[in-house]
């Protein structure tokens, strides 16, 4: 591959290279700002100031982030040596892993496919940037990224199926996908075939457990927010709610007001309220309705996909809207009685990207997250764990493999080598390692080189002594041999 | 074949599905019950020492000091140095927010990932199933353990001892060949461990994939050593040959194949000659202190190598295939297409190419895969950064072959076709562990997060883009507050 021959050049692993790249990509981002947010508006009725706070907002610190904190994400790590390795270097060298495949999704298609790809320069690999097709018209205004890129090292490879399947057949160092969890495991099955590792950010149900106990008008006000971004469309949005049925209807009403309130009484024609992505979506999204009683909203128009913000009442585990990941504004709330209940409702399902639990009790927050598993939590709000970009940001189980955002992308596209740098002297001390064994070098090896001395607060005491003893025996097997 | 110990006619599904349980029971969860096994573990191997030794001097005639060593103590000191650390590593980790986020609690929680496999092999059969069991165990997990069949008084000793100390709850040993393995890995795990061959780790992998589970692969290679420059040719010489020969080459870290110009050849092969009979005597097949292969099959698969080869046999050679001896040997004047180029070796066969420059060398070594060890032999700082900046491996070791993989804190593991993932101390642990993101918010200062709010204006963005931005250093501490 021509790329792999760009990357061994070694261009993309000096540092001024690799700063220079990501200062080209914040200036993308600045100068095609136009382009990109008339490119949302038309791929998801995305509002302009919606796409400059949920798409560049975070873009653009993730990239200040990498090149204020490079140098030292690019350091050697030292780590700690034994008594063996005291005069030696030891420690873990960050390296580039090569070519890198990121494969971007369609919801916010500029940051799932440009925030992976801000690390994996900064980690210096070259990349094939692959934006889903879906979100069409952003497509085309990334085809513009090798204006600003190096054309050689980043090329942008756009197209439908097919031309993923193509890409998929090459051997790449790593693949990053971004989507759903039944094209994840055709991306990691062809990754198998060369051996090659995979970060998979993938979706599922997100549980919203709302506790009796808890302040509901700030509770439903974000739960709003958080669910009906982007239509719904975000990988980490609430996708169902599960609370006792006596807040069911203080719920229902509280979330009612919010939506007033975000959208106005006629979302269809408000800036800030979006579109479901395509036909396709829009018709799955309305066949969940069925068997199912609204609360709220319901209306909608299939020329425009637009559904209204829409929340569900009563709903049963084994209706329709349970059955798969919404990706839409469809807000199923599913009675249950109390904490332990919701954990086991939790429990019997895949591991989720995300778990909201609502509560002004400690002792149910702490229940919540020692009892379940999923790929973050957040207690009292939706969505902004992932705004910190130092708590790692993936799935477990079903919702993915890998985690990334601030250094952990850098780490995540990054080799970890170890390196051990020794010299050729203290020849005497290796010698106890050589055949001929005996038993007293065996004895003495056992005792000296690789027991670990495991006596807690003594330890330094006990290794000063032991380092005393070594000298002692290294000059006694001088005068010995 | 079926497992041992008191569930004798389960089968696979039946233990896979009491060990879910029992992790679902959350038995494995607290500190207390993993520092139990932990310990039980150490007692395994302090009480069994000498049944040990016998199992793997009948699998490999392994000589003792290498089976103490190598084996006994490499995992005694990795337990050790576990169940020391385990109650710091189990801490949340307390993470950077951003203004906006300054009252809550943002942490980084290491949890269990559930019921994990972990497939052992045959050249180290006690240390590579029961070190990544040691993280398991650790993180909180259940495990199965599929020993190599191949090292198969390792595999039944295994098979008894295990359920005497650990959980039978928690921690079964399923034995078998291909057959069995391949049924095993059509059920669900949380995560998959595997080391071996490259060939194998595919169908793991794709196995995988179909569940969607994560796996580490410690797979192996053709580890490189380059001996340039300035040096000390006998202490080289001695550390060369006793990291190829220990385990008679059977180690996924020996040093495959070296590199060297014409002139220093001269120089090494003597030393080489030296080294070998201080350490083995003038017949290695009397000495107690060298290994056997371990089965026949592997035997002939050497020698037919060696006869296969267009190179000139310069020491040992011969071997005898009812003891599996396999003497040490030297072949010389081969290039790269050569039959003993093709695959690992995996034995006590030293190929040595001669190379006109450094350069040559690098470019020799970055036209293969990416080993799991790459060794480099000089005195010279500049010869060694050279070749550590341009080339790519799992592990680096200047002046010294296999140590660094003793070392506790650095990750052990392949790049590329030699492996993903690492493991050893507190990388074993993080390995099994999901590194789950939280994040606790208050119910007050509801006024900054309207800022988030629809409808969008241009001043809330504005004043969010500040409190959400990176720190930067020249700031003082301030609150939107």
């Amino acid at each position: 591959m021509e790329l792999m021959k760009a990357f061994q050049t070694g261009r993309s692993k000096p540092i001024d290279f690799r700063v220079q790249q990501l200062k080209n990509l914040q200036r993308f981002i600045t100068e095609k700002q136009k382009d990109i947010t008339d490119a949302l508006k038309k791929d998801l009725h995305k509002s302009e100031n919606g796409t400059l706070l949920y798409e560049l907002l975070g873009l653009e610190g993730e990239i200040n982030m990498a090149i204020a904190n490079l140098s030292v994400w690019m350091a050697p790590r030292p780590v700690a040596k034994n008594l063996l390795t005291i005069s030696d270097e030891v420690y873990i060298q960050p390296e580039p892993l090569g070519v890198v495949l990121i494969i971007g999704a369609w919801n916010y298609p500029i940051t799932v496919t440009l925030q992976p790809l801000v690390g994996a320069i900064a980690a210096g690999n070259a990349v094939v940037v692959k934006p889903s097709e879906v979100s069409c018209h952003t497509a085309k205004v990334l085809e513009l990224l090798p204006l600003y890129l190096d054309p050689e090292m980043y090329p942008v490879v756009t197209g439908g199926v097919p031309e993923t399947q193509e890409l998929l057949k090459q051997r790449f160092d790593h693949i990053f996908y971004t989507g759903n969890s039944m094209v994840g495991k055709l991306v990691m099955e062809a990754a198998a075939r060369h051996l090659t590792p995979v970060t998979l950010e993938l979706g599922g149900k997100n549980p919203c457990y709302i506790d009796k106990d808890c302040d509901l008008e700030i509770a439903c006000r974000r739960i709003t927010w958080g669910k009906y971004i982007n239509c719904g469309q975000t990988c980490i949005s609430p996708d169902y709610i599960l609370c006792e049925p006596s807040i069911q209807d203080k719920v229902v009403e509280e979330i009612r007001k919010s939506i007033k309130e975000f959208y106005t009484d006629d979302p269809k024609t408000f800036i800030d309220y979006g579109r479901i992505i395509n036909q396709r979506h829009f018709k799955r999204i309305i066949a969940l309705f069925e068997g199912s009683t609204v609360a709220i909203g319901g209306e909608n128009d299939e020329s425009q996909c637009y559904i209204a913000p829409t929340v569900l009442r009563d709903v049963t585990p084994e209706s329709k809207v349970m059955q798969e990941e919404i990706f839409g504004p469809v807000l199923p709330i599913v009675p249950i009685k109390g904490v332990n209940e919701a954990i086991q409702f939790i429990n019997e399902r895949e591991k989720p990207l995300a778990l909201y639990v609502f509560s002004s009790s400690n002792k149910v927050i702490k229940q919540m997250i020692s009892e379940t598993s999923s790929g973050a939590l957040l207690a009292n709000d939706c969505l902004i764990h992932y705004t910190i970009s130092d708590l790692p940001f993936g799935g477990v189980g079903n919702s993915g493999m890998g985690c990334y955002h601030g250094k952990s992308t850098f780490d995540q596209l990054s080799h970890l080598r170890s390196c051990l740098i020794k010299r050729l002297g203290m020849e005497q001390l290796n010698g106890m390692r050589y055949p001929p064994h005996t038993a007293e070098k065996l004895r003495l090896a056992r005792l000296l080189l690789l027991k670990q001395v495991s006596l807690g607060r003594v330890r330094h005491l006990v290794q000063a002594t032991t380092l005393i003893m070594l000298a002692a025996f290294v000059l006694a097997l001088y005068y010995v041999s | 074949m079926s497992s041992f110990g008191v569930f004798e006619m389960e089968s696979q599904r039946q233990i896979i599905e009491r060990l879910r349980a029992a992790f679902q029971s959350g038995v494995t969860a607290p500190l207390q019950f993993r520092l139990t096994q932990l310990k039980s573990l150490l007692s395994l191997l302090e009480d069994n020492e000498p049944q040990i030794l016998e199992a793997l001097q009948k699998d490999l005639a392994k000589p003792k000091f290498e089976a103490v060593l190598s084996e006994i103590d490499m995992v005694v000191n990795d337990l050790c140095y576990t169940i020391n650390s385990l109650p710091t590593w189990i801490q949340p980790s307390y993470v950077g927010k951003n203004l906006a986020t300054k009252l809550d609690d943002c942490f980084v929680r290491r949890e269990p990932l559930g019921v994990v496999l972990i497939i052992g092999a045959w050249n180290y059969p006690l240390q590579l199933i029961l070190a990544p069991l040691i993280g398991a165990i650790a993180a909180g997990n259940c495990a199965i353990l599929k020993p190599s069949e191949i090292s198969r008084a390792t595999e039944r000793l295994l098979a008894q001892l295990i359920p005497k100390y650990l959980s039978q709850e928690c921690f079964a040993v399923i034995c078998g060949g291909a057959e069995e393995t391949k049924s095993l890995l059509e059920n669900r795990f949380d995560h998959i461990f595997y080391t071996g061959s490259q060939a194998v780790a595919r169908s793991i992998l794709q196995a995988a994939a179909v569940h969607l589970t994560p796996v580490t692969l410690e797979l192996g290679g053709k580890c490189p050593c380059l001996i340039y420059g300035r040096l000390d040719m006998l202490a080289a010489a001695k550390r060369l040959v006793w990291s190829k020969f220990f385990n008679a080459g059977q180690s996924c870290v020996a040093p495959d194949y070296v590199l060297c110009t014409p002139e220093m050849r001269e120089e090494l092969l003597p030393a080489i000659a030296k080294a070998l009979s201080i350490f083995y005597g003038s017949q290695p097949k009397q000495s107690e202190d060298f290994s056997r292969i371990v089965t026949d099959r592997h035997w002939d698969r050497l020698m037919a190598l060696l006869g296969k080869t267009q190179g000139r046999v310069v020491m040992g050679g011969e071997g005898s295939k009812e003891d599996k001896y396999f003497a040490p040997t030297v072949v010389v004047d081969l290039d790269g297409s050569d039959a003993l180029m093709q695959e690992e070796i995996f034995g006590p066969i030293m190929p040595i190419l001669t190379i006109e420059s450094l350069e040559q060398g690098i470019t020799f070594i970055n036209q293969r895969e990416k080993p799991l060890a790459l060794y480099v032999f000089s005195d010279e700082s500049q010869v060694v950064n050279m070749v550590l900046e341009r080339t790519s491996s799992g592990g680096f070791c200047s002046n010294d072959g296999i140590v660094h993989m003793t070392l506790p804190g650095l990750p052990f593991g392949g790049v590329g076709a030699s492996g993903m993932g690492s493991y050893h101390g507190r990388w074993t642990f993080e390995t099994f562990s999901h590194r789950r993101g939280c994040m606790l918010r208050g119910w007050g200062l509801e006024r900054i997060s309207m800022l988030r709010y629809p409808p969008y204006t241009e001043s809330n963005l504005s004043w969010l883009r500040w409190a959400t931005s990176a720190k930067k250093k020249s700031w003082g501490v301030c609150s939107v507050m």
